[in-house]
């Protein structure tokens, strides 16, 4: 897998919010095409950040990034040809799901990106219908997104980019107040994209789901540095390490009980 | 007595509070209302949302273009029968919209009774006023316009979801970038009501002591001020979004509507009642 051309090199990349607040620090990091890669990182870590950086939201304050060989760069993405080719290919699921889900009915959300990126009506109505039945909200078609519950709404938000079926899904803290089914179901989701050949990048720092998705991790310290990146096993055994990096903590009644 | 009184005093305390949280809730609750009426089975939530647009609007030109009592009435008391077969209460459309009337359009009509020129139909000898005959009916005619145009504009948001009618709107040649930020905007709209209902909610919870006019004005600006802040930050996140699924400026959006040929009998009929309401009201 690594022989592969990486989907995106992230080389020497660094980001400050309005040239002040440090979010990113020399952040070196390559992804390759069919991985399943977990961001791991406390709040505040710069994951979401990255993955901001990564579908060419923001664009660095140092560094380069380049996707599928091809620098991401504002001046780049004005251009309507690379623009539309790279949104095709690059897909990103928000954390708050109500900013994910800004159209006034599910149709129109899970229509719009097939919509806007040009793709025939006939074709947007076939991804559309194949979409909601996948996830199976078909029911929920004309409703309001605002109506829905939390698991509804990340189904649909996750309907919306499946109907653009790009190559590369960036999820960013996809468990976020799921109760535990909508949490398996979203795993067995995420699974199914990676045994289909798709790039997964997961910004989260939810153990358990690493644990389950991650072909690959990589951890961010609390000085928005990457401080290890590998084996997910190895990186998961490593208490020191997710200690260090406020992933995981001794409670002080377990301790007492040592 | 001592704490009948102290909870009295706070209750008009928070009379702020409790009136800003009744306002949220009510208005959240209408919209729910609404929503679950236009999901009932009836005439109008079976029509074709292009249909309704284009009937409402072009019976409302009707009732402007309408200079009969007469007719008016008529076409009001049609309203009521649409929302009788659309399974809206009539007491819901009646006491919606006659609640609101004297308010708004009583205000403006109630001169007219006294200051329109001709001749006396009343005298008050209390007021040494005059009701005269030409300012009955122009008040009349106001309020009777007000109250249908009023109703059929209910009969249309109630058995139509919000979103339907502005997708239906693109009929009307609305452009679909004023369709999609209508939808946003009511959208975000509900979604900054539940924060700041959630926000009232949580003051509420631990206010214990007093608060005086300055306490809560201070709280009400913090308050709105989060609100600004959170929802700046919202359209910048949602811009983004909106950016990260190929928005470029131009909104495309699917019409997903499909005519029946009961769409296009309704679409005549009311069409139909309108010429005759303009013809007759002549």
């Amino acid at each position: 897998m690594l022989n592969t051309k990486p989907v995106f090199d992230v080389r020497q990349v660094s980001f400050e919010y309005e040239g002040k607040q440090t979010a990113l620090d020399h952040i070196d990091l390559s992804v390759h095409a069919g991985e399943s890669l977990i961001i791991l990182g406390a709040n505040g870590s710069g994951k979401s950040t990255l993955l901001k950086l990564l579908d060419g939201l923001y664009f660095p304050t140092g560094g380069e990034i380049q996707a599928f060989g091809n620098p991401v760069t504002e001046e780049a993405l004005r251009d309507d040809e690379f623009n539309f080719a790279f949104r095709r290919r690059v897909g990103l699921i928000f954390q708050d799901t109500d900013v994910q889900l800004f159209s006034a009915s599910v149709l129109d959300e899970v229509a719009f990106a097939p919509l806007q990126l040009g793709l025939p009506r006939d074709e947007v109505n076939r991804r559309v219908d194949s979409a909601l039945e996948a996830l199976r909200i078909e029911k929920l078609r004309e409703r309001a997104p605002h109506r829905l519950s939390g698991g509804e709404k990340r189904r649909v938000a996750l309907a919306s980019l499946l109907s653009l079926n790009p190559d590369v899904w960036l999820l960013d803290e996809p468990t976020t107040g799921l109760d535990p089914r909508s949490q398996s179901w979203l795993v067995e989701f995420i699974l199914k994209q990676r045994n289909e050949g798709k790039t997964v990048i997961t910004a989260t720092h939810d153990l358990t789901l690493a644990e389950e998705i991650a072909s690959r991790i990589c951890v961010f310290s609390e000085d928005h540095q990457v401080v290890a990146a590998g084996d997910p096993q190895e990186i998961l055994e490593d208490h020191d390490l997710l200690h260090r990096c406020n992933l995981a903590h001794y409670h002080a009644h377990h301790l007492e009980r040592i | 007595m001592e704490n009948t009184s102290s909870v009295k005093r706070s209750s008009n305390r928070s009379d702020i509070l409790e009136h800003t949280l009744h306002g949220i809730t009510e208005t959240l609750e209408q919209a729910l209302f609404a929503e679950e009426i236009s999901a009932r089975k009836g005439l109008f939530q079976s029509l074709d949302a292009r249909v309704k647009v284009i009937s409402v609007l072009a019976l409302l030109i009707g009732v402007a273009l309408s200079h009969s009592l007469l007719v008016l009435l008529a076409i009001y008391f049609l309203a009521l029968l649409f929302a009788w077969t659309s399974a809206i209460p009539a007491g819901l459309l009646i006491k919606r919209v006659w609640l609101a009337l004297p308010f708004f359009t009583g205000l403006i009509a109630l001169p007219a009774l006294f200051i329109t020129p001709g001749p006396a139909f009343l005298h008050l000898p209390l007021l040494g006023l005059v009701i005269t005959q030409t300012g009955l009916t122009t008040a009349a005619f106001l309020l009777l316009r007000v109250s249908t145009s009023a109703s059929l504009t209910l009969l249309l948001i109630l058995t139509t979801p919000w979103n339907t009618v502005l997708s239906a709107l693109g009929v009307l040649r609305v452009p679909d970038v004023f369709i999609l930020i209508l939808g946003m905007t009511y959208r975000y709209i509900y979604l900054l009501l539940h924060t700041a209902n959630d926000m009232f909610l949580s003051r509420k919870s631990r206010m214990v002591g007093r608060m005086d006019t300055s306490e809560n004005q201070k709280m009400l600006a913090a308050i709105s001020a989060t609100l600004l802040d959170k929802s700046l930050n919202l359209s910048s996140e949602v811009y983004l979004a909106m950016q990260s699924r190929g928005y470029r400026g131009a909104v495309v959006t699917l019409k997903p509507f499909r005519m029946q040929p009961q769409d296009w009998l309704w679409l005549f009929i009311f069409l139909g009642i309108t010429t005759l309401a303009i013809i007759l009201g002549r």
